[in-house]
């Protein structure tokens, strides 16, 4: 059973996908809250300077070493574009779109002179390879375990345990700096710790999916799940589910179609972002018109209720009080003014009596309620 | 050098590069003095899909055709960041990721599609991530003029408007001019500047294109005007020199030079430039400070002249650190080279002592009279 699992290169596949997707959906959704995505992706783009410069100097295309680095190449992006910004000579922004392109470039021509023919070449980096995972395994308790599943299960791990660990201070941090500093939490140094994570897992990710598609498992899946729940601990739960489903569900269409097996993972999780944009419970905007909807509704139903209110009793009654009064006098379409009706029927608003309409005390209570507010 | 220039692949590659600076320095202009910088970076990767589609559309690599994609690629992504942060509590920088992600996965899709159906002549789509300035004929360069001339028309004829929607929104609305679309014009131009770089950079390094030049302009001017116009010089220069390196060394990809060639200009313009540059303005500061410390050490001598009721008062320099709490010499010989204070002897004292002269004195009566003295 064991066996014919990590002898399953599908299952291989799928597995390191949806590590991929929780290692990074886990630090994606504090950096998602703190309005710092696209750091991610200046992260992304710079660890290949990283992972160049460590190859040059060790020859070794993966492992702690390379981790290591990309931790130190994420930490001098957002170094270097702090002191841009210190500087007072250039916005955030635009430091950002300055620093991760120049050693992005550096990164890429130091492949095209020194790294030719090897393993690292500029499509790798940009589109993974993880369709090939499993041809590099490590002999792990028995079985032959791909070398990029391990280091994927290991960030996933770290990401996990500095969340759980840290996480009152991630959370206080996240949604009031100015009282972490002042009680004390440093939260310029779990800032910090928070980006060495990120560009850690983008290098431990970059075998699979290379390095410009973990920006979509860094921020698409926190992205969704932020549409779909209002609480910080269920967003990281959605957050990695979501990955998961993307993983494996694009691995599946991917075959179908006989294309780029990280990048379907991808545009899965951005299915996903749709799906949650179009149906989320509160925030979706299906969820939205509905609400919108019911709300006029009301209102309508509450109109009708101060118009059968203000003839209630008159002389004009028998003329104003009627089901055609609605065409007439409110000037409704004879659908809307049969629907506004039935919904009145069904709230007991209003009740008939013979081709009068008149209020039931509930209704009139409503339409008291609107103009004689100080009467309660 | 001239064998070079009369080269035809040399000439096309000069000529693109040329244009794509021109369009990327003034569209970028705009787009960095609206705090959108990263909105190049995004509409540059969103393009991609757009590329391929193209691609399929007209069965071949047919310049028209991909570049048609990549525009409404572009357009399409612009309106889905508009969407995001519009509809969703999601902010600018979340919408942005998942744009240039999401759309850059179906580039990456469709890439991989079109090399699985195997057309054979799919390989040049490749060429679009980091751009090769030496595949492009003569003919790509004439679409890509059209598109920059037809920009940089709309920006002239639209000058006041770009600018003061860039500057002043608020007071644009209030004025009446339609606002969301000068803005939604300004956001589909970058796209334009996408569509002229996609073969000389590449979608992936764009966003420096966009972003670099009216980053370096803007440290040498305060006037639009001037910085739009030296931003297209400086993406025209790093353009050209990045395209010239990779046109003659094989195997080195023209994007990663261009952008170097463009980022050495933004760090010479940050630390040179005459008013905002670093080491100008450190140059200024210490001047400052040397002349302030100066003026005080003057008042000191001055202080103890009155005290001492002696307006030859002979200050020993060792007192005059102590009451700075730091050396003063180098301002007292920069006092004395102005001629406004002397060194003195007190016999039978062998230290150095310093009196004011007569020039000391009037200055320290009237500091801000100082024709006699060049500045």
């Amino acid at each position: 059973m064991i066996a014919a699992y990590f002898n399953d290169p599908g299952a291989m596949i799928m597995t390191t996908g949806a590590l991929v997707g929780i290692a990074s959906a886990l630090v994606g959704t504090f950096l998602v809250l703190r309005g710092n995505s696209m750091l991610s992706d200046a992260i992304s783009h710079s660890i290949v300077f990283g992972i160049i410069i460590v190859w040059l100097l060790t020859r070794q295309a993966s492992g702690p070493v390379q981790i290591a680095g990309a931790a130190l190449t994420g930490l001098l992006t957002v170094v270097l574009t702090q002191i841009l910004v210190a500087s007072g000579r250039v916005r955030q922004d635009a430091a950002i779109g300055l620093v991760f392109p120049a050693l992005f470039s550096i990164g890429v021509l130091l492949i095209n002179l020194y790294a030719r023919d090897v393993h690292i070449d500029e499509h790798t980096v940009l589109l993974g390879e993880i369709g090939f995972v499993w041809l590099d395994t490590i002999e792990l308790l028995g079985q032959p375990v791909p070398e990029a599943m391990i280091w994927m299960g290991a960030m996933a791990v770290l990401n996990l345990a500095f969340v759980a660990l840290f996480y009152k201070e991630l959370k206080l941090s996240t949604f009031d700096a100015a009282l972490a500093s002042a009680l004390g939490f440093a939260p310029a140094a779990l800032n910090y710790a928070l980006l060495a994570l990120t560009s850690m897992t983008a290098v431990a990710a970059f075998d699979a999916v290379g390095a410009i598609l973990v920006v979509a498992f860094v921020i698409v899946p926190p992205a969704a799940a932020y549409l779909l729940t209002d609480r910080l601990s269920r967003m990281l739960a959605i957050g990695c589910a979501i990955a998961v489903v993307s993983a494996v569900g694009g691995y599946w269409l991917a075959l179908a179609f006989n294309v780029s097996i990280a990048g379907m993972m991808a545009v899965m999780t951005g299915l996903c972002f749709m799906l949650a944009l179009a149906f989320g419970p509160r925030h979706g905007i299906l969820a939205r018109l509905l609400r919108v909807n019911a709300r006029r509704q009301d209102n309508r139903c509450r109109t009708l209720a101060i118009h059968l209110f203000n003839h209630e009793g008159e002389p004009d009654q028998g003329e104003e009080n009627v089901a055609r009064a609605m065409r007439e006098h409110l000037h409704w379409s004879e659908e809307r003014a049969r629907s506004v009706l039935l919904a009145c029927l069904d709230q007991g608003l209003v009740r008939r009596k013979g081709p009068l309409l008149e209020l039931t005390e509930k209704g009139r209570a409503t339409a008291r309620e609107i103009l004689e507010p100080w009467s309660h | 050098m001239l064998a070079l220039l009369a080269d035809s692949t040399i000439q096309n590659v000069l000529v693109g590069a040329a244009l794509l600076g021109a369009i990327s320095g003034v569209l970028g202009s705009f787009a960095v003095l609206r705090r959108q910088s990263l909105l190049g970076d995004t509409l540059s990767h969103a393009a991609l899909p757009g590329i391929c589609i193209g691609f399929l559309l007209a069965g071949a690599r047919d310049m028209p055709a991909i570049l048609a994609g990549a525009l409404a690629a572009g357009a399409l992504a612009a309106l889905a960041i508009i969407g995001i942060t519009r509809h969703t509590r999601l902010k600018t920088d979340a919408a942005l990721g998942i744009v240039l992600s999401v759309f850059f996965a179906l580039g990456v899709v469709l890439l991989t599609f079109i090399q699985s159906t195997g057309t054979g002549t799919q390989a040049g789509l490749e060429t679009f991530l980091f751009g090769q300035a030496a595949a492009i004929l003569r003919a790509d360069l004439y679409l890509m003029g059209a598109i920059t001339l037809g920009a940089l028309v709309l920006v002239a004829l639209l000058w006041k408007e770009f600018k003061l929607v860039t500057f002043d929104p608020v007071f644009a609305r209030t004025s009446g001019f339609p606002v969301l679309a000068l803005e939604i014009a300004l956001t589909m131009m970058i796209a334009l500047a996408v569509v002229v770089g996609l073969q000389m950079v590449g979608v992936i390094l764009m966003a420096a294109m966009i972003v670099a030049p009216a980053v370096a302009a803007r440290q040498w001017t305060d006037r639009l005007s001037v910085m739009v116009v030296l931003a297209a010089g400086f993406g025209i220069l790093a353009g050209t020199s990045g395209a010239i390196v990779s046109a003659t060394a094989r195997g080195l990809s023209t994007g990663p030079l261009i952008v170097l060639a463009i980022s050495a200009i933004v760090l010479v313009s940050l630390l040179l430039a005459p008013r905002n540059g670093l080491i100008p303005a450190w140059l200024r500061q210490r001047a400052g400070r040397r002349e302030l410390h100066e003026t005080l050490v003057l008042g000191t001598l001055s202080h103890l002249a009155v005290e001492h009721g002696d307006p030859d008062y002979r200050a020993e320099q060792a007192m005059i650190d102590a009451y700075h709490g730091t050396r003063t010499h180098q301002a007292l010989e920069a006092l004395a080279q102005k001629g406004l204070v002397a060194p003195a002897r007190h016999a039978p004292e062998t230290t150095p002592h310093w009196r004011l002269t007569d020039k000391g004195h009037a200055r320290v009566a009237h500091p801000t009279e100082r024709e006699d003295e060049p500045q």
